[in-house]
C-alpha cells in the first residue's frame, strides 16, 4: 500500500498530462473578462444591460430573435432596469403579426405581454441569407460553454466561474481578424480567432461608432462586445441576481444547521460513553471512527 | 436480531391506532429501537442521504411536471418558461438536475464503501442485488429525465443510447423502432419517456423499501465486517444514527446549494440550452458524469455488439460480486493487499469517467481500454484470487473491542 | 448529570430543532409558490383596452379579460329607461342602475359574463327582462344585468373598469391613467 499506490497514481498523473490528443475541433479559449455580475455578489450593471439591449435592438435583432423573452421582461427586477412605462413605450414601436375580428392577418403594436418577434417568419427563410441559421439568442450565452481543461476546472469550482458564455461572446464578437499565412480559407465564411474550426458564417457585425451610446460610454468594439455579452447573459439567466442572493442565505443557514448538528451528534454520543465503560485514558469523544 | 425495546405508546389516538395497523410499532423497530453497530463512521451516513435525495428528487419532480409539456415543439420552451416564468421554475429546475448528480454522487459513494467493507458478502447478498437493481433503475431514470429537456443533447443522447440496442442480433432494429415508436427519436419517444421517468422513481422507491427490509434483516455491516456479538456492541437507531445521518446530510446539502446556487452552469452541457435539432450533431456527444466511465467502457471497444455487451456487463457483473468474492473477510481493514486493488479499481473508475468525456482518440482510447481491462479483471480474476492467496490481518474480537480497546 | 448540564443539553437541542423547522418551512415556500400563476399568466391577464366607437346601440359584444368574459351594452333610451324605473327594493339583489355604470356614461353596461349560480355564460337578447337568458337552469338577468328570476343569488359582478374617453375603456383597472 504505502509505496504501490502513490507509485501508480504518479505515473497515471504522468501519462495525462502529457498526452497531447488530436481535438475534434480546435477551440482557443477566450480571454477571461471581468464582469459585475460574476462572483458570489455579482449584479447585472443596468447601464450595461441598456447599452447592451440597445445593440442587440439595432445591430443583432435584424437576423436574430430573442423568442423566448417578453417586453415585460425588460422591466423585470434585476434586470436592464427599465421602467414598466418604458418598456411599454419600447413594445409598442415594435410591430406584432396579429388578427383582427374578421380572422384577417394584421400587426399591431407591441404590448408589454408580447414575446420579441422573430426577423424571419420560417427557419428556412433564416437559413437562406447566410446559409446557417442564426441562432436564437435567449440562452445562447449558456449554450457557447467550453471546458477549460485541467486544473482549471477544479479552481472554477471554487472561485464559481461562470462566465463561459459572455467571455466568449465578447471575445468572439471582437475576434474577426484576416486569416494567418498557410490557413485556407472555404469558399464562404470569414475568419474568427474565437470561432470553433475558425470559419463563422456571420460577418463582422460590429464597427466604432455603429450604435450611438446616450450615456457617454465609448462607442468601440470593444464596448459592444462587452455590453451585448453582458445583455445576452441577462437574457439566458435573468433571475441570477435573485439566486446569489437566496444562495447567500441558504449556505448561511445549512453551515449554521451543520455546526448546531455537529454539536448535537457530539452531545448525544458522548453519552453512550459513560465514563465506566472507558478504559483509563481513553477520550469519549472518539468512540465512532 | 431482537429489539432492545418494545413499542409502548403513551399517546391514546397511538395505543388505538397500534392495535389496527401497527405501523407505530414498525416505526419503532425499524428507526428508533432498531440496534445500530456503534462503530460505524461517516461512509455509512449515505444510506439515509440517498433515501433523502430520492425524496427531493420526486418532490422537485412532481412540480416541475406541474409545468412541463412533454411534446417536441414545446418541451423545451416550456423549460424555459419554468426556469423564468414559473415563481421559484428556476430554483426547482436547478435543484431536479443537480438533485440527479447528487443523487448519483451518493450513490457511488455508498456503492464504494460496500465494496471496501465488503457489504455484499454473505448474508446480505439480496440487499447488495436489490441495491444493483435500484441502480439500474436510476441510470434509466436519470436517462429519461435528460431526455425530457428536449435540448441538442437531449435528442442526441436519446440517439446514441436507443441505438444500442440495434446491436442485439436479428431483433435487434424491431426493437429499436418499437422503443422510438417511431422511424427516429421523435415525440412518440419523448412521450413514453415522460410518462416512465414519472414511473420509475416510484419503483424505485418500492425496491428501497424491500432494501430497507432486506437490510434489517440482516443487520448492518460495520467497518470491522464483525457481526455483533452483544448489546455492547450496537446503539438503538435513534438518536444515534439519527443524528449522524441528519448532520452529514445537512453538509451534503451545502455542497448541493453550492452547485444550485452559485456554480448551476459547472455539471451542465452547453449544447442541451441549444434546441433539439435532428439534421445536425453536436460536434461531440457527452453524457452526464455519472454515466462517462461506462460510455468510456462503451467506445473502447471496437466491435458494436461486444461493446454494448461490455457496457451492461460492466454493470451486471456488480450482481455476481457476493460469489466472485472469495475471501472470508469482509472488511478491507484487515486485507491489506485487497485495499491496494480496490483504491487502484477506485482510480480506474475515475480515470474511466475522465476519458468517456473526451474525444476517442489518441491516447484515451489506449489508457480506456487498459483501464476497461482493469475493471472487468478486478472482479473475475483478481477478486477471486485474493479469497485464496491473500493474508488477513486478524479480525478483533467484537465490535466494542475494536473500538474501545482490548480492555473493555 | 448536573441540572446545569441538562439545560446546556436541552437548549442545544431545542435550536437544533427550531433551526431545522425553520429550514423545512422555508424550503416549503417555493414549493407552494410555484402554484401561484406565473409571470407570463399574469401579463397575459393584464388590462385590456376596448374601441367602443364600433359597438352599435343596442348592441352586446363579449370580450375576454383574464379569461372570464365580459359583456359590453350599448344600451339604447329604451333600456337605460327600463333599468331606472324598476323598483330597487323588489329585486332580488337590490341595486339601482346608477350603481352598476359610470357617472355620464349611462349607456354602456360592462359586467363579467359568468352566472352568479353556476357559472355558466348567459345568452344575450333573450328572457323577459330584455337582458340576459342562462340557459343552464333559467336565470333572468334584465338591462343593468341584475338576477330578476331564477336561481342565480346575485347580479352579474363588474369587472374593474374606467373611461380613458367616451370612446375607450380599460378593462382591468378602476383608475383611467393612460399608459
Amino acid at each position: 500500500m504505502k509505496t504501490r499506490f502513490p507509485l501508480c497514481a504518479a505515473m497515471i498523473a504522468g501519462v495525462l498530462s502529457a498526452a497531447a490528443p488530436a481535438q475534434a475541433v480546435e477551440q482557443v479559449t477566450p480571454p477571461q473578462l471581468k464582469w459585475s455580475f460574476a462572483g458570489p455578489f455579482g449584479k447585472y450593471d443596468p447601464a450595461q444591460l441598456q447599452r447592451g439591449f440597445k445593440i442587440y435592438r439595432e445591430v443583432c435583432s435584424v437576423c436574430h430573435s430573442l423568442s423566448l423573452l417578453s417586453f415585460r421582461n425588460l422591466a423585470d427586477p434585476g434586470g436592464p432596469g427599465f421602467t414598466e412605462a418604458q418598456a411599454s413605450q419600447i413594445a409598442s414601436e415594435y410591430k406584432i403579426k396579429d388578427i383582427d375580428d374578421k380572422g384577417a392577418d394584421i400587426e399591431r403594436p407591441g404590448r408589454l405581454a408580447d414575446r420579441f418577434p422573430s426577423p424571419f417568419p420560417n427557419e428556412l427563410a433564416a437559413k437562406a441569407t447566410h446559409g446557417v441559421a442564426p441562432p436564437d439568442m435567449s440562452t445562447l450565452a449558456k449554450a457557447r460553454t467550453y471546458s477549460r481543461g485541467f486544473p482549471w476546472f477544479v479552481f472554477d469550482f471554487f472561485t464559481q466561474y461562470q462566465e463561459h458564455g459572455p467571455d466568449y461572446i465578447a471575445a468572439y464578437l471582437q475576434g474577426y481578424k484576416d486569416p494567418p499565412k498557410g490557413f485556407t480559407m472555404p469558399a464562404s465564411g470569414h475568419y474568427n480567432e474565437y470561432f470553433p474550426g475558425h470559419v463563422t458564417a456571420m460577418p463582422p457585425p460590429l464597427e466604432k461608432d455603429r450604435v450611438t451610446y446616450d450615456d457617454g460610454s465609448p462607442q468601440t468594439v470593444e464596448q459592444y462586445a462587452k455590453d451585448v455579452a453582458a445583455f445576452l447573459m441577462w437574457a439566458a439567466e435573468p433571475h441570477m441576481v435573485q439566486r446569489k442572493r437566496i444562495g447567500f442565505q441558504v449556505i448561511l443557514f445549512l453551515i449554521v444547521l451543520s455546526g448546531l448538528l455537529y454539536f448535537t451528534k457530539k452531545k448525544v454520543w458522548h453519552e453512550v460513553e459513560a465514563p465506566r465503560e472507558l478504559a483509563h485514558g481513553q477520550d469519549p469523544s472518539k468512540t465512532s471512527i | 436480531m431482537s429489539g432492545h425495546a418494545i413499542y409502548q405508546p403513551q399517546n391514546k389516538f397511538m395505543q388505538w391506532l397500534e392495535k389496527r395497523l401497527p405501523i407505530g410499532g414498525l416505526i419503532h423497530s425499524s428507526f428508533v429501537a432498531y440496534p445500530t453497530p456503534r462503530n460505524l463512521n461517516y461512509w455509512w451516513t449515505f444510506g439515509g442521504i440517498l433515501s433523502f435525495m430520492l425524496g427531493v428528487q420526486i418532490v422537485t419532480g412532481i412540480v416541475l411536471a406541474m409545468h412541463y409539456t412533454a411534446h417536441v415543439d414545446m418541451a423545451f420552451n416550456s423549460v424555459e418558461a419554468i426556469m423564468r416564468d414559473v415563481n421559484y421554475g428556476w430554483l426547482l429546475r436547478y435543484l431536479h438536475a443537480y438533485g440527479a448528480s447528487m443523487f448519483f454522487l451518493a450513490v457511488y459513494i455508498h456503492m464504494f464503501r460496500g465494496l471496501y467493507y465488503g457489504s455484499y458478502k454473505e448474508p446480505r447478498e439480496v440487499l447488495w442485488i436489490l441495491g444493483v437493481i435500484i441502480y439500474l433503475l436510476m441510470m434509466a431514470t436519470g436517462f429519461m429525465g435528460y431526455v425530457l429537456v428536449w435540448g441538442q443533447m437531449s435528442f442526441w443522447a436519446a440517439t446514441v443510447i436507443t441505438n444500442l440496442f440495434s446491436a442485439i442480433p436479428g431483433v435487434g432494429d424491431a426493437l429499436v423502432t418499437w422503443l422510438w415508436g417511431g422511424y427516429a427519436v421523435g415525440n412518440p419517444t419523448l412521450n413514453r419517456f415522460f410518462s416512465l421517468h414519472y414511473l420509475l422513481p416510484f419503483v424505485i422507491a418500492g425496491v428501497v423499501v424491500l432494501h430497507v427490509w432486506a437490510l434489517h434483516v440482516a443487520g448492518q455491516n460495520n467497518p470491522a465486517g464483525i457481526e455483533p456479538k452483544s448489546d455492547k456492541d450496537t446503539v438503538p437507531f435513534t438518536p444515534y444514527a439519527t443524528i449522524k445521518d441528519g448532520f452529514f446530510m445537512a453538509v451534503f446539502c451545502i455542497l448541493f446549494a453550492w452547485f444550485v446556487f452559485y456554480i448551476p452552469g459547472y455539471l451542465l452541457n452547453g449544447d442541451n440550452f441549444i434546441p433539439a435539432n435532428p439534421a445536425v450533431t453536436p460536434s461531440e456527444i457527452v453524457p452526464e458524469w455519472y454515466y462517462l466511465p461506462f460510455y468510456a467502457i462503451l467506445r473502447s471497444i471496437p466491435n458494436k455488439l461486444l461493446g454494448v455487451c461490455a457496457l451492461f456487463g460492466s454493470i451486471g457483473i456488480l450482481a455476481f460480486l457476493p460469489w466472485l468474492d472469495t475471501s472470508p473477510v469482509r472488511s478491507a481493514r484487515y486485507r491489506p493487499l485487497y485495499r491496494q486493488f480496490f483504491w487502484l479499481f477506485v482510480i480506474v473508475c475515475v480515470g474511466l469517467g475522465y476519458f468517456g468525456s473526451k474525444p476517442p482518440e489518441g491516447i484515451y482510447v489506449i489508457l480506456s481500454r487498459i483501464f476497461t481491462i482493469y475493471y472487468f479483471a478486478f472482479f473475475l480474476i483478481i477478486l477471486p484470487l485474493l479469497g485464496i492467496f491473500e493474508k488477513t490481518r486478524p479480525l478483533p474480537n467484537s465490535i466494542s473491542e475494536s473500538v474501545l480497546g482490548a480492555k473493555a | 448529570m448536573s441540572s446545569a448540564e441538562h439545560t446546556r443539553r436541552d437548549f442545544l437541542y431545542i435550536a437544533t430543532g427550531a433551526i431545522g423547522a425553520v429550514g423545512a418551512a422555508a424550503a416549503l415556500v417555493p414549493l407552494i409558490a410555484q402554484m401561484n400563476p406565473d409571470a407570463s399568466t399574469i401579463a397575459a391577464g393584464a388590462p385590456v383596452e376596448i374601441d367602443l366607437a364600433p359597438i352599435a346601440e343596442g348592441q352586446i359584444v363579449k370580450v375576454f379579460w383574464r379569461s372570464k368574459p365580459i359583456f359590453i351594452f350599448h344600451r339604447s333610451k329604451k333600456e337605460i329607461d327600463e333599468a331606472q324605473k324598476v323598483d330597487v327594493n323588489s329585486l332580488p339583489d337590490p341595486e339601482p342602475d346608477s350603481e352598476r355604470v359610470k357617472k355620464g356614461h349611462d349607456q354602456w353596461l360592462v359586467v363579467i359574463g359568468i352566472c352568479t349560480h353556476l357559472g355558466c355564460i348567459p345568452l344575450a337578447h333573450q328572457g323577459e327582462y330584455d337582458g340576459w337568458f342562462c340557459p343552464c337552469h333559467g336565470s333572468q338577468y334584465d338591462t343593468a344585468g341584475r338576477i330578476r328570476k331564477g336561481p342565480a343569488p346575485k347580479n352579474l359582478p363588474l369587472p374593474p373598469y374606467a373611461f380613458l374617453s367616451d370612446s375607450k375603456i380599460r378593462i382591468g383597472e378602476t383608475s383611467a391613467t393612460p399608459a
